[in-house]
């Protein structure tokens, strides 16, 4: 944390670039994190946690290892893409927002990826899918469950 | 990269890159690589083409080049191939060998690669003529096409930053402010104010610091444009910024982009980084006495942000909550400093506006809307993608003409402008002119430029639900009526949807929205009732359909909806039971099928997989939908 906090100034300014860089190194800010962000900006906890609970890019509760992003634009919806996520939702058993039990899937909404063209689109981590319908939830999620399954042997 | 310290050394460095690409004589395969083109596999292709240039030690005379988007999202993975002009769609790794030796090496054509138009269906192997771009004029999204956003030698090749040196050669910053005034230009990001006035309330107040700001926290959902700009020109809203603090007379300037869009992130990252070692930006620019720098802010994930006041609040490290105004940024902006803030678009049509003239961009568009806007054509329409069209051109010639209409032969109902604070506009009004003036008395607002094309199968109370519950969890809570108001709005169009409306509903959301739209700061609260209002002044008989007869026409609103297997024409294929995510259908092969009502989660998916040539299942609503409901309880079906 030290290392990180060494790396900004010790104003109110940083404070959304500092989550940013805590919420990338832990995948959450923990607790223990706010004091000390605390102490180096010189602002109150509660300041802090007033920010970052305002911004959905930052999380209190650590994420799992896949981040799931079912895009909510307009164009999407549009398209389907409610249906799309109830599909991740019940698979998934979880209500979007949530992790899974095992931690291996985050499920999440986004309000718009700016890729309209190609809706629904689904992200999972970094990449992308077009033009998703129910049939390719499966085939999604497959390919990471895969992984875990390949890790694992 | 040397410093560029003077701005005849800059000229000359323009002129010198604009020679070597007029004497470039290898064949440029242009591949459109941005977010939606890497979506569809666009650097996979890039990666197969290069491949095989190496292979065949063709280097000398075939050159890939990666650009962000060209508009055309629809086509993507899109290339053009010049000198021929040449342009392929929906281009897969496999094609690159053929691409190479038979059009890039011998010009031959490949069929199969070609756009075929969907109203004519004429094959169309060149780029421009295609219908899709045929109406419209690209002076700011054109050049994306032509370079590569990550070298700042291309963006020199057309011209780029020669709008600058002009500037800071021969113009004085009172001249520049006059020349903006005169070009009629106001901001694309929706609230549609002059640009050259506010840099003007900027300029003239007093204040040691000041600062100017790009706003890229591009929220509307639907529209993409600023992505596309700063992924594929990032230079050129680099260049628009700078003459902009030059003739404002700011020092520092933010360009606060959307965490969401990580390309753009890093195209503009990249492109301030060279403007600043070529001393493009920094003390003493280009060896004058301004001095300039820009600083990227990653935003964290809320739309309220894009909201003046509160994007300057989230720069100052705080909520992003808006606050009152006056004082107006141009007085009392980010850390109490005068401010001037433009949308992306906005500062993308500076160096144009310098480099061609005021006079000429007047010329483009109507009388109180001057110049092009890009409109981000998508939802149920053939053509999707980024269209940039002059101020004044009708919604019909967009939607048909460049557009291309709607797929599947379905009727177009509605077109929706200007994100969650816009409204949706009816058949009726197709010939509507676009621009900010007209749209404003239809009910909606032009806003950054969303226009999302909706049919029969869109219902209209489901659509203003979406919207209302969008601008509800994006509320920040500060001011009453629009924390609370907003979701009691929600809650009475989920409860229509759902099929448990009142009549007095209708009553109470009128009321509601006139409650919100007087009672909140910012544009976010008083524009959030519009979605409803344009489709109860539009649709009205949609809402009393959900109300009084449990009806959705657009069999949209799952709980109004069932859907049903027609058993003359089922032929038992096993597809829909296959597809079905919770074994809601029974039935054995070549048996009629039937859905289990109450297992049935209406999710569509064997309604999908029905092969149009059966299409032997239907949605049905209202009496219709009891009626089966009904039959179907009393019958007795073998699992």
């Amino acid at each position: 944390m030290q290392k990180i906090l060494a790396e900004f100034g010790n104003s109110q300014k940083e404070l959304i670039h500092v989550l940013h860089r805590v919420q990338a190194k832990f995948g959450y800010i923990p607790p223990e994190a706010i004091s000390e962000i605390s102490r180096h900006l010189k602002i109150t906890e509660s300041e802090i946690c007033g920010v970052l609970t305002f911004y959905s890019a930052f999380s209190l509760e650590p994420r799992g290892k896949h981040t799931v992003t079912v895009c909510m634009g307009t164009a999407c919806h549009v398209r389907g893409g409610p249906k799309v996520l109830e599909e991740f939702e019940r698979r998934l058993e979880i209500e979007a927002g949530n992790t899974t039990q095992d931690k291996q899937f985050t499920l999440e909404t986004v309000a718009c990826l700016g890729c309209c063209a190609i809706g629904p689109v689904v992200v999972v981590d970094d990449d992308y899918n077009a033009q998703a319908t129910i049939s390719k939830v499966e085939q999604i999620l497959e390919k990471y469950k895969k992984e875990k399954k390949n890790d694992q042997d | 990269m040397t410093k560029i310290k003077s701005i005849i050394e800059l000229k000359e460095t323009i002129s010198q890159q604009i020679k070597l690409r007029n004497e470039n004589n290898k064949t440029v395969l242009t591949v459109s690589a941005g977010t939606c083109g890497r979506a569809r596999g666009s650097l996979k292709v890039i990666e197969s083409l290069e491949k095989i240039i190496k292979e065949k030690k063709l280097e000398g005379k075939i050159q890939v080049k990666n650009t962000g988007c060209h508009g055309f999202c629809e086509a993507e993975p899109n290339i053009i191939i010049q000198p021929q002009n040449i342009f392929y769609q929906h281009v897969q790794p496999k094609d690159a060998e053929s691409i190479i030796t038979e059009t890039a090496l011998n010009n031959k054509i490949i069929d199969k690669l070609i756009y075929s138009d969907p109203v004519t269906g004429q094959k169309m192997p060149k780029e421009s003529d295609i219908s899709f771009y045929a109406k419209q004029e690209r002076i700011v999204m054109g050049d994306n096409a032509l370079i590569d956003p990550t070298d700042i030698n291309d963006y020199f090749a057309i011209r780029g930053y020669n709008s600058l040196s002009t500037v800071l050669k021969s113009m004085n910053p009172e001249d520049v402010i006059e020349t903006i005034i005169a070009s009629g230009i106001r901001g694309r990001g929706g609230a549609g104010f002059p640009t050259g006035s506010k840099w003007k309330f900027a300029r003239n107040a007093k204040g040691d610091i000041k600062y100017i700001i790009c706003n890229a926290d591009e929220g509307d959902p639907g529209a993409y444009m600023d992505r596309s700009l700063m992924e594929g020109n990032p230079h050129r809203v680099l260049e628009g910024m700078i003459i902009g603090a030059y003739a404002i007379g700011a020092t520092e300037g933010y360009i606060y982009v959307r965490m969401e869009y990580p390309l753009a992130l890093k195209n503009i990252t990249i492109a301030l980084e060279q403007a600043r070692k070529l001393g493009l930006l920094g003390d003493a620019i280009l060896g004058s006495e301004f001095n300039f720098d820009i600083n990227v802010f990653k935003g964290a994930g809320s739309f309220v942000s894009g909201e003046e006041t509160s994007l300057m609040a989230s720069i100052e490290g705080r909520r992003a909550q808006p606050r009152q105004r006056p004082p107006f940024p141009a007085q009392s902006g980010l850390w109490g400093k005068p401010t001037n803030i433009n949308n992306v678009e906005t500062w993308g049509n500076i160096p144009i506006i310098i480099e061609k003239g005021s006079d000429w961009f007047a010329g483009i568009g109507t009388e109180s809307s001057k110049g092009t806007k890009i409109f981000s054509l998508v939802g149920k329409i053939k053509n999707t993608g980024l269209v940039e069209v002059p101020m004044g051109i009708t919604l019909r010639e967009i939607i048909y003409d460049i557009g291309g209409g709607i797929p599947d032969d379905k009727e177009f109902k509605a077109v929706q402008t200007g994100g969650p604070s816009g409204g949706c506009i009816p058949k009726e009004k197709l010939d509507l002119p676009v621009d900010y003036k007209s749209l404003s008395e239809a009910g909606s607002i032009m806003g950054s430029g969303g226009m999302i094309v909706m049919d029969e199968d869109t219902c209209m109370v489901d659509v203003a639900r979406y919207f209302l519950q969008f601008t509800q969890e994006e509320s920040c809570g500060k001011c009453v009526p629009c924390r609370i108001g907003t979701r009691q709005m929600v809650e009475i169009l989920s409860r229509i949807t759902k099929g448990e409306g009142k009549e007095s509903d209708i009553k109470k959301l009128e009321e509601l929205a006139k409650t919100i739209k007087s009672g909140s700061l910012c544009g976010l609260g008083q524009t959030s009732p519009n979605p409803v209002l344009t489709t109860l002044l539009y649709f009205r008989k949609e809402y009393e359909d959900h109300i009084n007869n449990k009806s959705c026409k657009a069999l949209a609103c799952k709980d109004l909806i069932c859907y049903y297997i027609e058993p003359e024409k089922c032929i038992g294929c096993l597809l829909c039971k296959k597809s079905c995510p919770v074994d809601a259908i029974w039935g054995k092969r070549k048996e009629v099928h039937v859905i289990d009502h109450k297992l049935c989660i209406k999710c569509g998916a064997c309604f999908d997989v029905c092969p149009p040539k059966v299409s032997a299942i239907s949605k049905y609503t209202g009496k219709k939908k009891e009626k089966i409901l009904k039959k179907d309880s009393a019958g007795k079906v073998d699992k």
